[in-house]
C-alpha cells in the first residue's frame, strides 16, 4: 500500500521538482550569519545613536570616572547574561539565577563569619552557584522536567534558604581585601568587573562559535530529537549549560557583594528578568537555535547607555522601564517589520510584473 | 504610524527633560534619594524638599529613586547623581549597609551626604535626620490621651504591638516617664495585640469590659490603632473612651469621621522632606555638620546632632479632623 502510494506520488513530485527550481544553498549557515551580522549591525547603530544622544543631552556623560561609574551598574547581570545567552540558544531558560545570587552570597557571608579568608570566600561563592546549577540542570535532566518549571521552583528554594539561614539580618564587614573584586581598579579607572566581563565575553564566544561544544549547542536549540539523533548526548550537554550558568551567578555574586560589601537575603531582587532581557535583545532566539556572543555583548552596552543616559536626565525609573521595554520591542520587531515590507514590495512587483 | 508617534513622544520628553536641568545649572543641587518612587509617602517629602528649595532660592532638587525598594536599584540612583557632580544628595535607604560603599564613594568626591528617615550606617554619611525621639514619641503620645481625657482626668491603657517590640517598650517607657506631668491620668493596664488586626482587636475589647470607667486608649502602633478604634465603634463606646496613638492618616480618616479617634500622630512627611533638603543645602554652602552639631532648617528651627551624628526633627505631627483628610490622600 505505502510503497504503491509512493510510487505513484514520485513522479509527480520530480515533474514538480523539473518546473519549478529549488533553491538549494551551498552553506547551511550562510543564511544565519547573514542575518545575524544585521542584527548586530542595527545593534550597533542603536548604540552609536544612545552614545551621541547621550554627549547631547548631557554635559556629564563624557567624563571618564561617570562612564566608568556607570559600568558597575550592568556588568553583574552582563556576566551572567553570557552562559544563559547559551542556555536560551539550547531552547532552555534559567530563572533561578537572582536567587542563585542570594545562596551564594549568604554562604560567601557566613564564610566570612567562620573566619574564612577572601580566597576561600571566592571559591565558596563561586562553589555554591556551581552547585546550585548542577542541581538545576540534574532535576531537569534526570526527570525530564521542563526547565521553566524547575527554575522557577528553585527560584523560591535558593531565595528561601537564604532567609531562613539570614532571615532579617545582615551579614557584613567583609575584609578589605575582599572589596577589590566589585570595588577595585586595574588600570586607571577600569574596573576589575568591567575587566572580568570582557575577559569572559571573549572566552564565551570562543565557546560558543569556534568549539564542538558551541556547534552542539546550535544543533541542540534547533531540534533536540535531531541532535539526539545525530549521537549528541543532549543530556550531558544541557547539565553542563546549567552548570556554567550556576557557576557564572556565583561569580557575579561575588562581585556584587564585594561592590555592596553587605548580604541581605533580598540581594539582586528581579534580575533574572534584567539578564535575559539582555540576551533577548541581543538577538538570541527565545525558541532556540540562533544567537550570537557578540549580539549580547553589544546590546548589554545598549541597554547600559541607555539607563545610564536616562539616569543623567534624572528620568523617573518607571519611565525607564517603559523605555528599555520600547528599546527591546523596537529593536526586536525592526528587523521582523523590516522584512515584511521587503517581501510585500517584491510581491507587489511581482504581481506588477505578471 | 502610532509606534514612530510615542517614539517621537518619548524623545520629545527626554529633550525637555533635558532643557530643564541644564537652565538650572548654577545651583546647588541636591539629590533626594527615595527608597521608592510612586508611593505618596515619599512624594509628600518631595513637596516640602521643593517648598525649601524655593525658599532658599538657589537650590534645586533631583527627586530620584528606584521602582522598588533595592538597594541595587538606589545605588544605580546614586551612581547617576554623582555623574551628574551633584551637591549633596539626601537618602533615605533601603539597606543601611548595602549603601555604604557608593556613598562613602560619594562623599570622597566632594559629595555631602546625609541620610533621613531610614538611616545609612555612620560613616557613610555626614548626619542622620530622624523624624523625631523616642522621648518626643512618648511625651506626644500622653499628651494626646491628656487631651481627649480632659481636664477631669480618668483612666487610660495602652495596646502595644509584642512584648519584645523594641521600639514599642521605649516609646511605652518614656510614656510612663512623661505620665506624672498630667496628674489626672490613671495608667490601668498594657496590653498586647502583637500587631496581629484581630489580636489587637479582641484584646481592646476586653479592655472595654474590664475597665468599665476607661477613658482612653493608646496604641502607638499603626496596627493596634485601626483595630482598637473598629472594636470601640462596634461595642457602641465611641464618645465614651477615645482612641489615640500612632497611626497612618489614611488608615484611620474613617475612624475619626465616625468619632473613635479624636486625634492622633505620626511624623509629617512634608516636614520631612523640607528639613532634609534645608540641611542639604546647610551641609553643601558650608555649614558644618557631622557629630554634636546643630545645623538651622528654616521653619523646622535649629536640629541638633548628637554623638553619633543622629538628629531628631520635632515631635510627631498631630492629625485630627482638620487635617487627616488632606494627609490621608498622602500616605
Amino acid at each position: 500500500m505505502n510503497r504503491q502510494t509512493l510510487q505513484q506520488t514520485a513522479p509527480h513530485t520530480t515533474q514538480h521538482q523539473t518546473g519549478n527550481q529549488r533553491f538549494l544553498p551551498d552553506n547551511l549557515n550562510g543564511a544565519w550569519r547573514n542575518r545575524l551580522l544585521r542584527w548586530e549591525t542595527l545593534l550597533l547603530v542603536f548604540v552609536a545613536l544612545a552614545f551621541f544622544a547621550n554627549t547631547q543631552l548631557s554635559p556629564y556623560f563624557l567624563d571618564p570616572w561617570s562612564l566608568s561609574d556607570a559600568t558597575f551598574n550592568f556588568t553583574e547581570k552582563a556576566i551572567i547574561a553570557l552562559p544563559m545567552a547559551l542556555l536560551i540558544i539550547a531552547r532552555d531558560i534559567d530563572l533561578s539565577v537572582a536567587s542563585t545570587i542570594a545562596l551564594s552570597s549568604v554562604a560567601m557571608g557566613a564564610a566570612n563569619s567562620a573566619g574564612i579568608d577572601p580566597a576561600g570566600m571566592v571559591a565558596i561563592g563561586a562553589g555554591v552557584g556551581l552547585l546550585a546549577g548542577l542541581f538545576n540542570g540534574y532535576i531537569i535532566t534526570r526527570f525530564d522536567i521542563p526547565a521553566i518549571v524547575v527554575t522557577i521552583g528553585t527560584m523560591s528554594l535558593y531565595r528561601g534558604i537564604a532567609y531562613i539561614v539570614l532571615g532579617d539580618g545582615v551579614y557584613r564587614d567583609y575584609p578589605q581585601g575582599f572589596a577589590f573584586f566589585g570595588q577595585g581598579y586595574v588600570y586607571g579607572v577600569i574596573s576589575f568587573e568591567f575587566t572580568l566581563f570582557l575577559l569572559l565575553a571573549v572566552i564565551f564566544a570562543v565557546i560558543l562559535h569556534k568549539t564542538i561544544f558551541g556547534r552542539r549547542v546550535f544543533a541542540i536549540g534547533n531540534n533536540p530529537t535531531a541532535a539526539l539523533f545525530s549521537g549528541i548526548n543532549v543530556k550531558r550537554h544541557r547539565m553542563v549549560l546549567f552548570t556554567l550558568v550556576g557557576l557564572l551567578s556565583g561569580i557575579a555574586a561575588i562581585l556584587l557583594t564585594s561592590r555592596i560589601g553587605s548580604t541581605r537575603p533580598s540581594i539582586a531582587m528581579g534580575w533574572e528578568l534584567e539578564v535575559i532581557t539582555m540576551v533577548v535583545l541581543g538577538g538570541v532566539s527565545i525558541m532556540g537555535g540562533a544567537g550570537s556572543i557578540a549580539g549580547v555583548f553589544i546590546a548589554v552596552f545598549l541597554m547600559g547607555l541607555v539607563t545610564f543616559g536616562m539616569g543623567l536626565l534624572n528620568v523617573p525609573g518607571i519611565v525607564m522601564s517603559i523605555f528599555t521595554g520600547i528599546l527591546l520591542i523596537a529593536v526586536i520587531g525592526t528587523p521582523i517589520i523590516w522584512r515584511r515590507v521587503v517581501q510585500a514590495q517584491k510581491m507587489r512587483s511581482k504581481m506588477r510584473g505578471g | 504610524m502610532k509606534f514612530r508617534k510615542s517614539l517621537l513622544a518619548a524623545a520629545a520628553l527626554v529633550f525637555g527633560l533635558a532643557t530643564v536641568s541644564a537652565q538650572a545649572a548654577d545651583n546647588i543641587r541636591v539629590g533626594l534619594v527615595v527608597k521608592s518612587l510612586g508611593n505618596g509617602f515619599f512624594e509628600a517629602a518631595r513637596d516640602g524638599a521643593m517648598e525649601a528649595a524655593k525658599e532658599v532660592g538657589n537650590a534645586e532638587v533631583i527627586y530620584t529613586g528606584p521602582t522598588s525598594t533595592t538597594a541595587e536599584g538606589q545605588i544605580e540612583s546614586i551612581n547617576a547623581l554623582m555623574a551628574q557632580h551633584v551637591d549633596a544628595i539626601a537618602v533615605s535607604a533601603n539597606d543601611p549597609n548595602a549603601l555604604a560603599p557608593i556613598l562613602k564613594r560619594a562623599m570622597q568626591r566632594g559629595i555631602k551626604v546625609i541620610s533621613w528617615d531610614s538611616g545609612v550606617a555612620q560613616d557613610a554619611r555626614i548626619v542622620h535626620l530622624n523624624p523625631s525621639n523616642n522621648e518626643l514619641i512618648g511625651k506626644t503620645c500622653v499628651k494626646l490621651a491628656a487631651d481627649v481625657v480632659g481636664d477631669g482626668g480618668g483612666d487610660i491603657a495602652i495596646l502595644s504591638a509584642t512584648p519584645t517590640s523594641t521600639n514599642q517598650n521605649i516609646w511605652i517607657g518614656e510614656m510612663k516617664k512623661a505620665l506624672p506631668d498630667y496628674s489626672g491620668l490613671k495608667l490601668v493596664d498594657t496590653v498586647y495585640g502583637d500587631d496581629l488586626a484581630d489580636k489587637s482587636y479582641r484584646e481592646t475589647v476586653a479592655l472595654l469590659k474590664k475597665y468599665p470607667d476607661l477613658k482612653a486608649i493608646v496604641a502607638p502602633t499603626s496596627v493596634g490603632i485601626v483595630a482598637a478604634a473598629q472594636a470601640v465603634e462596634d461595642q457602641n463606646m465611641v464618645g465614651k473612651v477615645f482612641v489615640t496613638g500612632l497611626g497612618l492618616p489614611s488608615e484611620l480618616a474613617g475612624h475619626v469621621e465616625k468619632g473613635s479617634v479624636k486625634s492622633f500622630a505620626i511624623w509629617n512627611p512634608i516636614d520631612l522632606g523640607y528639613s532634609a533638603m534645608m540641611i542639604s543645602y546647610k551641609l553643601a554652602t558650608g555649614a558644618q555638620g557631622g557629630p554634636n552639631s546643630k545645623i538651622e532648617a528654616g521653619r523646622m528651627g535649629t536640629i541638633s546632632f548628637d554623638e553619633n551624628g543622629d538628629g531628631a526633627m520635632s515631635e510627631p505631627f498631630v492629625y485630627d479632623a482638620s487635617n487627616v483628610e488632606k494627609f490621608a490622600k498622602i500616605f
